[in-house]
């Protein structure tokens, strides 16, 4: 069958849908059900184009919905190989019943979500509500801040989930359009070294195995039920993080690109600090340096890896700050955010006695200004002067009509 | 090329090896366990099969047991046909690849009942067939959601009293006829559709193996009695089968590439309609005297159908 490599500079202009399709490409994956939906389609495209120009040779199935997607993704990873797909939204909506039988049946799959807005009112832009939809599902969960990183991330989730002690599903989470459909500079890797560090597929349990039968996805109720279940909670608490660990400082020997499972900037000397996910993390960077020179001493934490939570990291990236900001780019639809529900939930026991406060953000592709940020550093040393939050709890940055604050 | 087992009697097809345990929790007198023997039996090639939520699947995977010695997968209730196919991609993949553990060519079915085909998986098995994966569908045709306790499905005929359309002071229970899915499947350009009964059991093999042996997407509607839900006496199951196939209300035939209609079962005697009606609990309240327009109803239904099934067979199309 034909199979060619593909040459590639060192450096490629690729956005981040296509730095995920050539990743997917690279990794030599056996089969690929998919259904397209914006801003995730150009990785479906692209790799449909990989195929038809003969640089990929596993079976890509174009299927009626992103239920039967991943349902197809489900049947092709039991049967035994590499597999992976992309969705976003709506898309991902509809998937959710299968990413909990997926995980639950400890499927490895590597699944692209760029990340954006859930409907009502329809919105193709990003946010981050189809995120914070996974989050209970039991998969991995990366996060792509830029082309780069979703290119790279790739790599890194068919090298976590396949592993045998993990065998869990992995997404890797990119913001739509910010990311997706932004050309930025990517350093490749050639087809050769991409494919050596994701590395032969190795399968277990796989219903192929015509000499081994095996029967996947049972039935348990009261009696086993629970005992699945804490398991799959067990290894992502246990076993995850040190496999990603282990995967992160493989890449970086491989690539020198260092991942860290809460990324920390200027965060050393910082007294107050913004917590946040995907394309805001890089604005926030930048302003944080900004505000050094007025005298505030900021920084800024990123969380890589959403699931499994990184409880412990974040304790240690947060210890000594004085007043926090957490940034959720999701309706919380009557609760504070998420991401301020698990900094507190970290730090409740800790001897920090940091000002947490919340602010929602970004919703349906609304831009996350450096004037936002500005603000929202200068209300984080208010917080740190006093000792205390000043303002509401929760805040909304950005929305149109009188100032919305809550709790 | 699929290896045909060749079976000459009915007791040696009994007694043949059982790639599906007896060792079930399907309801005695279930139909579920006969069909699914008669299609396990009906090659000795390797079966990657799947199962729908249902009475087969909860009957037979319940952890940590497993009444099945070929591979198998559940997913949910509407994605078991899209299993298979993923399978079946992951097989030409590897194949393609020479990454097979084995150098061989297993059959994949996907079994689901009639809810799950009809109904709730109606998308999935037509997407599957739209892009023709080699593979086989298995209605286990039981015309109600029985592992749920009976609630009516589009496959659920006219007339019967169902849970969620019971019959009642005021109504005769479910209003609608059941869907033609055999015309649906057959439109979708399928190499091979089959209307079968576990009681015709020769019959029955004859179109599974015609199955096996074309390529592509393959549709078999295979009528399940449900003691449960039809209410009858549980020995009684081959004889109900017996009245749906003899009575025509479960016509026996196939259709081959979407265009050329076989009846596959022509009954001795046919036997009147009500018989088969008065046989299951389910029709009772039919027989009082303000439903029993709907028995003549049924019969001329049943007698319209037979004709037209005869002049598209007798025309070939």
């Amino acid at each position: 069958m034909a199979f060619d490599k593909m040459e590639l500079r060192d450096i490629e202009v690729w956005d981040g849908n296509f730095a995920a399709a050539q990743a997917m490409r690279q990794a030599q994956i056996d089969v690929v059900a998919a259904y397209p939906i914006t801003p995730s389609t150009p990785i479906v495209e692209g790799y449909a184009k990989f195929l038809a120009d003969g640089y990929v040779e596993g079976e890509f199935v174009m299927v009626e919905s992103e239920h039967a997607a991943m349902s197809g993704c489900i049947g092709a990873a039991a049967a035994g190989g590499r597999v992976a797909t992309a969705t976003s939204s709506q898309g991902f909506a509809l998937m959710v019943e299968t990413l909990y039988q997926s995980s639950g049946m400890r499927l490895p799959i590597v699944l692209n979500v760029v990340n954006r807005a859930l409907a009502a009112p329809l919105n193709v832009n990003g946010d981050h509500s189809d995120m914070y939809l996974g989050r209970d599902s039991g998969w991995i969960q990366l996060d792509a801040y830029s082309p780069q990183e979703a290119y790279d991330l790739n790599f890194i989730a068919f090298k976590v989930s396949e592993d045998h002690d993990v065998r869990l599903p992995c997404m890797v989470h990119q913001d739509g359009f910010m990311t997706s459909h932004t050309a930025q500079g990517v350093k490749t890797f050639t087809d050769d070294v991409a494919y050596g560090f994701v590395g032969e597929y190795k399968p277990m349990n796989d219903m192929l195995d015509l000499d081994h039968p095996v029967t996947h996805g049972v039935q348990t109720e009261e009696d086993w039920h629970f005992e699945h279940k804490a398991r799959q909670h067990n290894d992502l608490m246990t076993k995850v993080m040190p496999k990603i660990q282990e995967v992160f400082d493989a890449f970086e020997e491989l690539s020198g690109r260092k991942y860290n499972i809460v990324e920390k900037y200027d965060m050393d000397d910082a007294d107050v600090a913004v917590v946040c996910m995907g394309t805001s993390v890089e604005t926030a960077r930048e302003v944080a340096k900004e505000m050094r020179a007025d005298g505030i001493k900021a920084g800024v934490v990123g969380i890589r890896v959403l699931r499994p939570y990184p409880f412990a990291e974040i304790i240690e990236a947060l210890k000594d700050i004085k007043a926090i900001a957490a940034l959720d780019r999701s309706s919380p639809n009557g609760a504070p955010g998420m991401l301020f529900n698990e900094l507190a939930g970290a730090l409740f026991n800790t001897d920090s006695k940091a000002a947490l406060s919340g602010y929602v953000y970004g919703l349906g592709g609304r831009d996350l200004t450096k004037a936002h940020l500005v603000d929202l550093y200068k209300e984080l040393q208010a917080n740190a002067d006093a000792g205390k939050v000043l303002t509401p709890l929760q805040q909304f940055i950005g929305v149109r009509g009188p100032k919305l604050a809550y709790l | 090329m699929s290896e045909i087992k060749k079976i000459k009697n009915l007791k040696e097809f009994s007694t043949s090896a059982d790639r599906f345990e007896g060792a079930n929790l399907l309801c005695p007198g279930c139909a579920h366990s006969i069909i699914v023997r008669e299609v396990l039996n009906a090659t000795n090639d390797d079966m990657i099969l799947s199962a729908a939520t249902g009475c087969l699947e909860v009957c037979t995977a319940v952890y940590p047991y497993t009444s099945w010695d070929a591979s198998w997968i559940h997913i949910g209730f509407e994605n078991g046909s899209t299993a298979v196919a993923g399978a079946e991609a992951m097989h030409k993949a590897l194949k393609n690849k020479g990454r097979l553990k084995q150098d061989r060519d297993p059959k994949f079915v996907s079994f689901a009942g009639d809810g799950a085909s009809y109904d709730i998986g109606f998308q999935w098995i037509s997407g599957c067939f739209e892009r023709g994966h080699d593979m086989m569908h298995v209605v286990l045709d039981n015309e109600v959601y029985a592992n749920t306790g009976g609630q009516r499905s589009s496959s659920t005929p006219i007339g019967s009293s169902a849970t969620t359309s019971p019959a009642g002071r005021i109504s005769y229970g479910e209003k609608q006829n059941k869907k033609d899915m055999l015309a649906i499947m057959a439109a979708h350009g399928s190499p091979y559709v089959a209307q079968v009964a576990p009681n015709k059991w020769k019959n029955m093999i004859k179109a599974i193996q015609h199955g096996f042996e074309v390529e592509g997407p393959v549709f078999i509607n295979a009528m399940s009695a449900c003691t449960t839900e039809w209410k009858f006496a549980p020995e009684d199951t081959i004889a109900i089968s017996d009245l749906a196939t003899d009575s025509l209300v479960f016509p026996l035939y196939e259709i081959i590439n979407g265009e050329k209609l076989n009846i596959t079962y022509r009954p001795k005697n046919v036997v009147p309609v009500e018989e088969y009606l008065a046989a299951q609990g389910r029709f009772k309240h039919l027989f009082k005297d303000q439903y029993k327009y709907l028995i003549k109803e049924w019969q001329e239904r049943v007698d319209q159908k037979w004709d037209y099934l005869q002049r598209r067979e007798e025309a070939s199309v």
